[in-house]
């Protein structure tokens, strides 16, 4: 998707923003009394854990929360339980358990002592209160997971007794989860990064002098990490600049179309107190050396140069890059 | 075993000299993190006279998660002056840990001052979805449960067991809104009217504004805290405790270890006359009451608190620097500080402050 940009001040005419998607899919691996509580969900048993008190916690844990002790007696519990608090939820979020409106619940099982936070559906919040009873709503299709648990719905009636001793064991246990996560960000890089952006678009690369030292800093970011002060002159450097190091990539990113092996290298454009990195092009990758002189190749109606090349000018001294490597 | 290095009376001094915060808002897209923050870092170190790079040890609290970006706490060090090399470190939670950090590092005697600072963009995400993924991941997390609809079962058990009602908690909404209108830092201020439900019990007005902002303090120990500004606010105490994730294993309605850390801090000694309390919403204010034993001749929150402005990450570590200011102003002799972070106040820090002389 495009960046779209909007006018907060005459300072920075054109602040950019972008949409920035963050998923992660995590794999998480069980231990003994978590594997064995998700695998009972897929059999539509509940299972806890007893401590050395004689409490039983639901969810089980593998350590006891109040004393650290390591623990193992798992036991089953009912799948009915009682209300210990609520919150009326009108506006069910993304991913929530269920998508018509919904109260959250800590639910304590019967037979054990503390209480797990799920769904519940009912049909309004008055129909919901502390100390009511429910029972598990099972999911149609289940894998071992919490959401095993579709929801929990209002029951009538009485539940069982204590918990009993339960070895744990079934056939095929689960584990491991995947925990899937996606986040939607909006990303705002400032003023800074918005002017070098926005000049960029028209070809031309444009640094920020800090008014301490005098460095010309590109890209800019608004302040200057020697001194601590904000970056405020705008400088235009290039478009020529200097190879002050770079190495030889031969392994192919996923989705980019550049062959392999290609130089990735570290350009000091003219005039500026700080080395850029690019793609260097037009040349063999075993050709591109320390001192190379390069200018920017734009494609298209790119938005940055798609790679440097060599502008057939003699090297650079190293004397007149070396304190930019 | 002490909580705090050392007893106080062999304890080295040490003080808040400055504190400096942005003017709260609910969007900055205009800047960058590194923008955001320095003109306050700028703000705290004018105040205490030093320049960037004349600070021992610096350290900030921040949250990737906020950001959407990896490490992104690396890029405000831009602002920091981090070059030649500096003593840092960085905590990926509120501020105040951040500062707990820095008070350590000068009680050891191996810096003379510290930078602290924090930032939060609450605004680049969905804040309520971005908290779910702060919660145990096997048996919380695949659920989405919003940080208001948490908040809420914690209203709704204190509701439970008559500690509250809605008129009370639109009450300490109210209050906090109106004392804003003094805090010009504050994005919420004067009458607010209750609201909708967001999540039964709380409203609108129960919960925190989506917010951005920063916040820093520079601490100093001993003869130079009192070189370096003419009323430093000295930390008599601090500590920090945590209980357990699950909400279902915790009594809602209290606080131990909010308590526990208070009565380490040494909050418990002497009564205080203010307390900035970090309670995002109205009904953790009356779980905190309960915990610290605050009456009502103790002024709580007269910066507004959370509820009229909440950068995420610099929350908790304004209210340390709120409580300094009114000790450094002398409208409080003896003040309290309380950070929280996790799921219905699950980590809890408090912070004891009082003016010269003791």
């Amino acid at each position: 998707m495009p960046p779209t940009s909007r006018t907060p001040d005459a300072d920075a005419p054109e602040v950019l923003s972008a949409p920035l998607v963050v998923e992660f899919p995590f794999t998480r691996s069980l231990g003994p009394v978590q594997s064995a509580f998700l695998t009972g969900l897929r059999e539509r048993v509940v299972l806890g854990v007893r401590t050395g008190d004689g409490r039983v916690l639901v969810p089980p844990v593998e350590y006891d929360p109040a004393t650290a002790e390591e623990i193992r007696d798992l036991v089953e519990v009912g799948t009915t339980g009682t209300v210990t608090t609520w919150s009326w939820n009108p506006a069910p979020r993304p991913h929530q358990p269920l998508d018509t409106p919904f109260a959250w619940v800590l639910v304590r099982f019967d037979g054990a002592d503390t209480a797990l936070l799920h769904a519940l559906d009912a049909p309004g919040p008055d129909a919901v209160r502390t100390g009511m009873r429910v029972r598990v709503r099972w999911a149609a299709e289940r894998t071992g997971a919490i959401t095993d648990i579709a929801c929990f719905e209002p029951y009538e009636g009485d539940g069982r007794g204590d918990a009993t001793p339960h070895d744990g064991e079934f056939t095929d246990p689960v584990t491991g989860i995947t925990a899937p996560a996606r986040l939607d960000y909006t990303y705002s890089p400032g003023r800074a990064q918005s002017r070098y952006l926005a000049a960029l678009a028209g070809h031309r690369t444009v640094g920020e002098r800090c008014p301490s030292c005098r460095k010309v800093y590109v890209p800019p970011r608004g302040a200057c990490p020697t001194c601590g002060v904000a970056t405020r002159d705008q400088v235009e450097v290039g478009p020529r600049g200097t190879v002050t190091t770079f190495c030889i990539v031969n392994i192919k990113a996923k989705n980019l179309d550049i062959d392999v092996p290609y130089v990735y290298a570290h350009i000091a454009l003219d005039g500026a107190d700080l080395a850029l990195h690019a793609r260097i092009g037009g040349i063999p990758y075993d050709e591109v050396r320390m001192g190379l002189r390069v200018e920017p190749v734009w494609r298209g109606d790119g938005r940055y140069p798609d790679h440097y090349r060599p502008t057939g000018e003699p090297d650079a001294d190293y004397d007149s890059y070396k304190e930019l490597v | 075993m002490s909580a705090t290095p050392g007893p106080a009376a062999e304890r080295r001094e040490v003080a808040v000299v400055a504190f400096a915060q942005s003017d709260h808002a609910r969007d900055t897209a205009e800047v960058s993190e590194a923008e955001l923050l320095l003109p306050v870092l700028q703000d705290a170190l004018g105040q205490a006279g030093l320049r960037a790079g004349e600070i021992d040890f610096t350290c900030s609290g921040s949250s990737d998660y906020l950001a959407g970006r990896a490490f992104s706490f690396t890029m405000a060090l831009d602002s920091v002056g981090a070059w030649p090399p500096i003593a840092e470190s960085h905590v990926e939670t509120d501020g105040a840990w951040a500062l707990y950090e820095a008070w350590v590092k000068l009680l050891t005697g191996t810096a003379e001052t510290a930078l602290v600072y924090a930032y939060g963009k609450s605004s680049s995400g969905a804040v309520r979805d971005v908290l779910t993924r702060q919660l145990d991941p096997y048996y919380l997390a695949p659920l989405w449960p919003d940080s208001v609809s948490l908040a809420a079962l914690q209203a709704q058990a204190l509701i439970d067991a008559g500690d509250t009602d809605e008129a009370a908690l639109a009450g300490i909404a109210a209050r906090a809104r109106a004392d804003a209108a003094a805090n010009p830092h504050a994005r919420h201020s004067g009458p607010v009217p209750p609201g909708e439900y967001v999540v039964r019990p709380l409203r609108t007005a129960d919960c925190p504004p989506v917010t951005d902002g920063a916040a820093a303090v520079v601490l100093a120990a001993g003869d130079t805290a009192r070189r370096l500004c003419d009323r430093p606010a000295w930390i008599r105490g601090m500590d920090h405790r945590v209980e357990a994730h699950a909400l279902g294993v915790r009594d809602l309605t209290d606080s131990p270890s909010t308590r526990l850390a208070a009565e380490r801090a040494g909050a418990f000694e002497q009564p205080v006359d203010s307390a900035e309390l970090h309670a995002p919403f109205t009904a953790q204010e009356v779980v905190l009451r309960k915990a610290l034993r605050l009456d009502d001749r103790v002024r709580i929150n007269p910066s507004g608190g959370a509820l009229a402005a909440n950068p995420m990450m610099a929350t908790g570590l304004i209210r340390i620097g709120e409580a300094a200011q009114a000790v450094r102003r002398g409208a409080s002799r003896r003040a309290l500080a309380h950070a929280t972070s996790g799921p219905c106040l699950q980590q809890n820090l408090v912070a004891v402050l009082e003016g010269e002389p003791r």
